[in-house]
């Protein structure tokens, strides 16, 4: 059987006219846990975005390809269902739609009940959810696994959460939704310490559990301590500039981002 | 099967014509004489012909309004003013002739009252063809008829109080309906009493060409409390239709009364309606009124606030697909001291869609510590839409407290994306960041209510995506 991979390919992204990605390479397989690691605009958002299929990002050269498949011309939504998800730094609010409602009706379309609807041209609304009980006992779970207050389901969806609110939001979907392949953009942002802990420890349960083939786009080392990648790439200017096991956090860690101007150059 | 197949099968739950026998239609076109034919086949009372005759000669006089939605195109004479489709009125289910039950079945009305109804008037086209009134109702006192059966039973309640909310002269459409009325429902609500159950009348407008105009009167005696739930659904027909309804509620001392509209007239329905309700000391009014259907409206709930501590509400959406033209709104006048009042809009527009908001406040001399607060958002689906705020403030006493808000906005497309990164259609996607600005809104809504709402908005949308 042939191995189950996420692969960047010469990957050339332009916002604007404006060259932003210059050649990305990278394979994450199925299980394994990447960091990618680079200073602030160095191009690691923009990669997520292209990756989950952003209209703003113009792929001019090179591919994305989910188990060989390539996902270039699938609208984000196609992307999800086959099996990507891309936790944001910056979730937007959607006022009026509460969490609840929300993860019901995603879970619903990435399980396939709206699609099942189509095709069976029921047009009805509870015809594309997935029956609520089902919804409710794995909701349930997640929250306490999370350990999430039940209230905060009835909140409309990221609006007006704090960013640790956002970011439990954000790992409580992707539960959820279990893709086969997560990119998690500066999971920690705005996080304290104990928020930290817990939103690494939900997901190193979910890569243990799903096998998930996870890349963490990361400014600081800090959520590298509770999620251990495997492999650690560097990012600047657009492109994986050096890749290595995880001693390469700790020589970041340790030399900071400057280096990088003199080694690699302007 | 393809989104365009799926919209046609999804609207032919709304768009149908059944064939029905109608037992007396008048000529087409207005006319002195067939006021007086339709006053003579209802065997109405010398007043009420009188008051339909100098409604017609004020309707006559009366210029078409230019400064709303453009009725240019609007010939009176292409309407016909009376259909009645059955001879007598079926006192129960079993009575109704199967033409007409085959319509109720397919708009789900049937279902819906054994869910939760307790009495329903459902008018068919211009008469009230089935009514079935709780006994318990009965017990209280209160009556909830067809408007000809107030007519007759309740001759002294109606003649007290029709044209007394809402005058003759109001506007040129008051006129006509006040002139050709048929059919509409009689509420009356004695002191202190509380209607439980929302009472719910289902309109239909079932004929091409058949001008409809209802008449309804609710009065909520003081202290009483009352929801009055009006829900449209109307199919297509290839000629205009007219719908140029009167709402007259008379709230009194103390009372409560709420009234729920959900309006999807078919897109070739000018809908002009005039909805009033006159408030008296320390009594509430609630409109709550959705419009997603017909060709054009004008329609702007009124809450007349005549008595101390009086307080209006007024809650309205609008959703105006292609070729469609909303002027909407509301009006809070303030006749009396300490008198408070709320009005909230939101709308949608989409494709060419124009949904305008017309919003009056009006503080009388008199009305000191008045309050009233105006907010309303419009939302824009792309590019070609369009919509219009017009705020009327008009205050004459220094102490009174008015707010206005308005914002635009348009569906973003990080929002689009967000959504569709969980694994949400575009047209899912949209949906729900409708429901979402919709949701105070639907909040007010009975729960069935609120689904057949998110329904049809799904239907309106599914038109524009994809």
């Amino acid at each position: 059987m042939a191995e189950s991979t996420l692969e960047i390919r010469d990957l050339h992204v332009s916002v604007g006219g404006k060259e932003i990605l210059k050649g990305v390479n990278l394979t994450v397989r199925r299980g394994e846990i990447h960091a990618l690691m680079g200073p602030n605009g160095s191009g690691k958002s923009t990669l997520s975005y292209t990756l989950m299929g952003h209209p703003h990002y113009t792929v001019t050269q090179g591919d994305i390809l989910l188990d060989g498949v390539s996902l270039l011309g699938l609208t984000p939504d196609e992307r999800a269902r086959r099996g990507l998800f891309l936790a944001m730094q910056y979730p937007v609010a959607i006022p009026g739609v509460t969490l609840q409602n929300f993860l019901h009706v995603a879970v619903s379309a990435q399980r396939g009940y709206g699609e099942q609807a189509r095709q069976q041209g029921d047009s009805r609304i509870q015809a594309r959810l997935m029956p609520m009980g089902l919804f409710r006992k794995e909701l349930d779970e997640q929250l306490k696994r999370l350990q999430i207050d039940p209230l905060f389901l009835r909140r409309y969806l990221n609006e007006g959460f704090s960013g640790g609110e956002k970011k439990r939001a954000e790992i409580l979907q992707l539960a959820l939704l279990r893709p086969a392949f997560a990119v998690l953009d500066e999971p920690d942002s705005g996080l304290d310490i104990d928020a930290v802990r817990i939103v690494s420890e939900g997901v190193n349960r979910l890569h243990a559990e799903l096998q998930m083939g996870l890349l963490v786009i990361t400014h600081y080392q800090r959520i590298l301590n509770y999620i251990q990648p495997q492999l650690v790439h560097i990012f600047y200017k657009g492109q994986i500039v050096q890749s290595g096991d995880a001693s390469l956090v700790a020589v970041l860690e340790e030399r900071g981002y400057e280096w990088l101007e003199k080694e690699v150059g302007g | 099967m393809t989104d365009d197949l799926r919209q046609l099968k999804d609207q032919s739950r709304y768009d149908f014509t059944t064939e029905v026998a109608y037992a007396h239609a008048v000529r087409p076109g207005l006319g002195e004489d067939i006021v007086r034919e339709i006053s003579a086949v209802k065997r109405e009372p010398p007043w009420m012909l009188e008051f339909r005759l100098k409604a017609l000669q004020v309707f006559l006089r009366m210029p078409v309004p230019t400064w709303s939605v453009d009725l240019t195109a609007l010939n009176f004479d292409d309407f016909t003013y009376y259909m009645r489709p059955t001879e007598k009125k079926a006192g129960s289910w079993e009575e109704v002739p199967a033409e007409i039950k085959e319509t109720f079945d397919r708009l789900g009305i049937q279902e819906a009252e054994q869910k939760f109804l307790a009495g329903v008037e459902t008018q068919f086209d211009s008469e009230a063809v089935y009514g079935a009134l709780k006994r318990e109702w009965e017990e209280q006192g209160i009556i909830f008829v067809d408007m000809d059966t107030a007519v007759r039973d309740y001759p002294d309640l109606v003649r007290a109080h029709i044209g007394t909310v809402v005058p003759v002269g109001d506007n040129k459409f008051a006129a006509l309906n006040s002139a050709f009325w048929s059919g509409g429902s009689f509420v009356y609500v004695p002191p202190g009493v509380e209607v439980a159950i929302p009472l719910q009348a289902y309109f239909r407008i079932n004929a091409q060409g058949l001008g409809q105009f209802e008449r309804t009167i609710i009065i909520a005696d003081e202290g009483s409390k009352v929801h009055y739930i009006e829900g449209c659904t109307a199919p297509s027909y290839s000629r205009q239709s007219l719908h140029t309804g009167v709402i007259e509620i008379l709230v009194k001392r103390g009372a409560s009364a709420r009234y729920t509209t959900i309006q999807n007239w078919s897109r070739n329905v000018y809908n002009l309606v005039t909805q009033r309700a006159k408030v008296e000391a320390e009594g509430s009014m609630y409109w709550v009124d959705a419009n997603l259907g017909s060709y054009k409206t004008m329609k702007y709930p009124a809450v007349v606030l005549s008595g101390p501590r009086a307080h209006g509400e007024i809650m309205s959406i609008a959703f105006a697909g292609d070729g469609q033209h909303y002027d909407a709104g509301a009006k809070a006048i303030h006749l009396a001291p300490a008198t408070t009042s709320t009005i909230t809009s939101k709308s949608i527009s989409k494709g060419n869609g124009r949904s305008g908001f017309r919003g009056l406040v009006r503080i009388n001399p008199g009305a000191t510590g008045a309050q009233a607060k105006v907010a309303c958002d419009a939302l824009l689906l792309d590019p070609y839409s369009r919509s219009d705020t017009y705020p009327y403030l008009e205050v004459h006493e220094d102490d009174a407290q008015v707010e206005h808000e308005a914002t635009v906005s348009k569906i973003s497309e990080e929002q689009l994306f967000y959504l569709m990164s969980r694994g949400l259609s575009e047209a899912e996607a949209s949906s729900l960041i409708i429901n979402g600005f919709l949701a105070p809104f639907v909040k007010e809504l009975p729960m069935e209510y609120a689904v057949e709402l998110n329904r049809l908005i799904q239907l309106q949308m599914e038109g524009s995506v994809g």
